[in-house]
C-alpha cells in the first residue's frame, strides 16, 4: 500500500509557492516546504498562522488557491484519491467517532481503505493491542480519557500503514502526562520510519519529536532549518535563576551583561518572579552564570533551564512577538468550536 | 514529476496538446469501482447502525410519532372531521392513515440533516473526507439508514391505524403507497443533507426543516380534506406533493383515483431528486 516517488528520491513532501485566501485573510501566502522520507517536519507557529490549512489542503479537505503540493509524488490537487490511500490524518477535527466502541472505529477505517474482512479485524486487533487499547475496545470512545481518545485517533490513522502522518496539533488541550503518553507512541511511529508533519504551538514539542523544523507566522515562512541549529540561533536555552536575596537581581543582571555571558539576547529581569533570564548556548556558559554569582557573593536559592517559548523563538527570528490570532477564518472559527 | 509511469493515454494528449504539458501533468487520478462503492457504503451503514444501537433512544421519534399522531388525530379530530366526510370517527381513520404514511416519509427525512450536521462539527468527516471513498458513499449509506428508520415508523403506524379501525384490504396496493412514500421521503433527504452540510448546527438545520415542512404539511390533504380550505389555498394543495402522496396512498390503499396523484408525486420525486443531489454531494465535496 505504501508507494514512493522513486524518481523523487527522498523527499515525501513538496510543497511549492501554496497559497490560500479566506477573503481578505491569507491563510497561506506563497508557502514552500520539504520533508524528507523517514523524517520529522516540525511546522511551528502561533494560532492562525497557517498550520491547519496546510494540513487541510495537504489532506485534500481543501483546495489550494495557488501554487502546487506533491505527498509521496502524488498530487493533491489531481491525484487526491491516490493521495489519500497514502495518508494518515490526526489531529485537532479529525477524530474518531465516539458513539463506536473502539474496535468498530479501527474496523470500519480498514474497510474504508479496502481491507478485506478479515484483514480489517486482524488490522483492528494488531493496532489495538499495540497502542493498549486492548481492554477498551468494546466501549464506546465517548467513555475513553483524553489520552485514550489520541490514542485510538493515533492507531485510526495507522489502519492503512500511511507513508506520511499528519500530526495536527496532537497534544493541544491534553495534561502533561497525557501529553508524554502521545509523544512516546509518536516516537515508536517515528522508530517505524513512518514521515511525519508535526504542527505545533510547542517548541518543546517540536523538539521532542522534531528533526527539522519550519517556522510560520501569517501564513508565511519565516524560517527553516535543522531544530539544533534553530535552536542556536534563538539562543538555545534560558536561564533562570534566582538570587535569595531580591534586593540582588538588578545588580546580578548588570553584572551578567557586563560579563557578556549570554547567547544572542541580552539578560532580562523577571521581578514577579525574582529571577533573571540568562539565554545560553553551552553547558559552559551556565557553569559561568553560576560562578559568576559566586565570585559577586551572591546567594543564589535556584537555578532552572527552559526551552525557549514560541514567543521567545518569534522574537528572535523575526524582531516582533507571535502574531495573535488573526481575524476569524473559517479555520479559525472551527478551532474555537473544537477546542 | 508523476510518481507511476502511465501507460494510459493522458486527456492532454487526447485533445493533441503539446507533449511538454502531459510531461507535466500528472497521470490522472484512478477511479473508484462500483464494488468499491458498495464495500465502503456497506461499512458506513454498518457504522450507522452501531450509532442506533449504541444510541436506542434516536428511535424513540420513528417509535413514538406515528403512535401518538394516529391517536390524537383519531381521537381529537377524528369525530367531528369524519362528519364533514360524511361519516364518523371510522370513516376518518380510512382517511387520514394513508395521510399519515406521507407525513412519516417527510419527518423521517428530517433526521437525516441533523445527524449530518453532527458529524460534521465532531471531525469524523473530516477523517472520511481524507480516505480514498467516494464522497457519495457517506451520503447514501445516510440514506439507506434513514429509509430504515422510515420503515419502522411505517410498520408501526400500520399496526396502531389496524388497532384503531384501519382496514388493510388491499396489500398491493398497501405496498406500492409504502415504496412511493419512501421515494419521496429519499428525494427530500438530500434536501436536508444539502442543509445538514451547510448550516452550522443541528438545531438550525431542524429550525429550517421546520420552517419548510409546516406549510407543506397542514397546507395538504394530509389530515383534513382541503375542499373547505379558501381557493388560493386549494391550488397550492393540488400540487403539494404532500398532499398528492397522500392522495395517491389513499387511492392505493382504500380505493378510488391514483393515476394524477401518483404522476404529480414521482414528478416531484424525480425533480427534486435531480436538483438536490448534485447539489449535496457538491457541497459535501467542497465544504471546508
Amino acid at each position: 500500500m505504501t508507494r514512493i516517488d522513486k524518481q523523487n528520491g527522498t523527499t515525501a513532501v513538496t510543497v511549492r509557492g501554496l497559497v490560500k485566501h479566506y477573503g481578505e485573510t491569507k491563510a497561506l501566502d506563497g508557502v514552500d516546504l520539504e520533508v524528507r522520507e523517514g523524517t520529522v517536519m516540525g511546522v511551528l507557529g502561533p494560532n492562525g498562522a497557517g498550520k491547519t490549512t496546510l494540513v487541510r489542503i495537504l489532506s485534500t479537505l481543501l483546495a489550494p488557491d495557488a501554487g502546487q503540493a506533491t505527498v509521496a509524488g502524488y498530487d493533491v490537487v489531481r491525484q487526491p484519491r491516490q493521495l489519500r490511500r497514502v495518508i494518515g490524518l490526526t489531529g485537532q477535527y479529525a477524530s474518531v467517532d465516539e458513539k463506536l466502541p473502539g474496535w468498530e472505529n479501527l474496523y470500519l477505517i480498514g474497510r474504508l481503505l479496502d481491507l478485506p474482512r478479515k484483514d480489517a479485524r486482524a488490522r483492528a486487533d494488531e493496532l489495538l493491542e499495540r497502542f493498549s487499547l486492548t481492554d477498551a475496545a468494546k466501549r464506546p470512545a465517548a467513555t475513553y480519557s483524553g489520552g485514550m481518545r489520541r490514542r485510538l485517533d493515533l492507531a485510526a490513522s495507522m489502519i492503512g500503514r500511511p507513508a506520511v502522518l499528519y500530526l495536527d496539533e496532537p497534544t493541544t488541550g491534553l495534561d502533561p502526562r497525557t501529553r508524554n503518553e502521545v509523544w512516546d507512541e509518536v516516537k515508536r511511529m517515528v522508530g517505524d520510519g513512518v514521515t511525519v508533519l508535526l504542527t505545533t504551538q510547542y517548541m518543546e514539542e517540536a523538539e521532542q519529536l522534531a528533526s527539522e523544523l519550519t517556522v510560520v507566522d501569517r501564513g508565511k515562512v519565516i524560517a527553516t532549518g535543522g531544530i539544533e541549529e534553530l535552536k542556536a540561533k534563538v539562543g538555545g536555552r534560558t536561564l533562570r535563576v534566582k538570587p535569595a536575596d531580591p534586593l540582588q537581581l538588578r545588580p546580578l543582571a548588570r553584572a551578567l551583561d557586563d560579563l557578556g555571558i549570554t547567547g544572542l539576547a541580552t539578560t532580562t529581569v523577571d521581578t514577579e518572579r525574582g529571577t533573571v533570564l540568562v539565554p545560553i548556548l553551552s553547558d559552559e556558559q551556565l557553569t559561568a552564570v553560576v560562578s559568576a554569582a559566586v565570585g559577586l557573593g551572591i546567594t543564589l536559592s535556584s537555578v532552572s533551564t527552559e526551552l525557549p517559548s514560541l514567543d521567545e523563538v518569534f522574537l528572535s527570528l523575526t524582531g516582533h512577538r507571535a502574531s495573535a490570532p488573526q481575524d476569524a477564518t473559517p479555520t479559525d472559527a472551527r478551532q474555537e468550536v473544537a477546542v | 514529476m508523476s510518481a507511476h509511469p502511465s501507460p494510459t493515454t493522458t486527456r492532454d494528449e487526447a485533445l493533441g496538446a503539446a507533449p511538454s504539458a502531459t510531461v507535466t501533468t500528472p497521470a490522472a487520478d484512478t477511479p473508484i469501482p462500483l464494488r468499491g462503492h458498495l464495500r465502503h457504503t456497506g461499512a458506513l451503514i454498518r457504522r450507522n447502525l452501531l450509532w442506533i444501537r449504541q444510541d436506542p433512544e434516536s428511535m424513540f421519534d420513528a417509535v413514538l410519532m406515528p403512535i401518538v399522531f394516529t391517536l390524537l388525530f383519531v381521537y381529537v379530530f377524528g369525530g367531528s372531521i369524519g362528519q364533514a366526510l360524511g361519516g364518523g370517527q371510522d370513516e376518518y381513520v380510512q382517511y387520514v392513515v394513508p395521510g399519515l404514511l406521507a407525513m412519516m416519509g417527510m419527518n423521517m427525512a428530517m433526521g437525516v440533516g441533523t445527524g449530518f450536521n453532527q458529524d460534521f462539527n465532531s471531525g469524523v468527516m473530516d477523517r472520511f473526507r481524507s480516505l480514498p471513498i467516494g464522497r457519495g458513499s457517506v451520503l447514501f449509506a445516510k440514506i439507506a439508514v434513514e429509509l430504515l428508520r422510515m420503515l419502522v415508523a411505517v410498520a408501526i403506524l400500520l399496526v396502531v391505524g389496524v388497532l384503531v379501525g384501519f382496514d388493510i384490504t388491499n396489500w398491493g396496493g398497501l405496498l406500492a403507497a409504502v415504496a412511493l412514500a419512501a421515494a419521496f421521503g429519499s428525494s427530500l433527504m438530500w434536501v436536508f443533507l444539502t442543509l445538514g452540510v451547510i448550516l452550522k448546527n443541528a438545531q438550525s438545520v431542524q429550525g429550517m426543516g421546520f420552517l419548510v415542512l409546516m406549510p407543506l404539511q397542514f397546507g395538504s390533504s394530509v389530515f383534513a380534506p382541503p375542499q373547505s380550505m379558501p381557493g388560493w389555498l386549494q391550488a397550492f394543495t393540488d400540487y403539494n406533493p404532500l398532499s398528492t402522496l397522500a392522495d395517491a396512498a389513499r387511492g392505493l390503499m382504500v380505493g378510488g383515483p391514483v393515476a394524477r396523484d401518483l404522476w404529480v408525486t414521482l414528478g416531484w420525486t424525480v425533480l427534486i431528486t435531480a436538483v438536490m443531489a448534485p447539489i449535496a454531494i457538491r457541497k459535501f465535496k467542497t465544504k471546508s
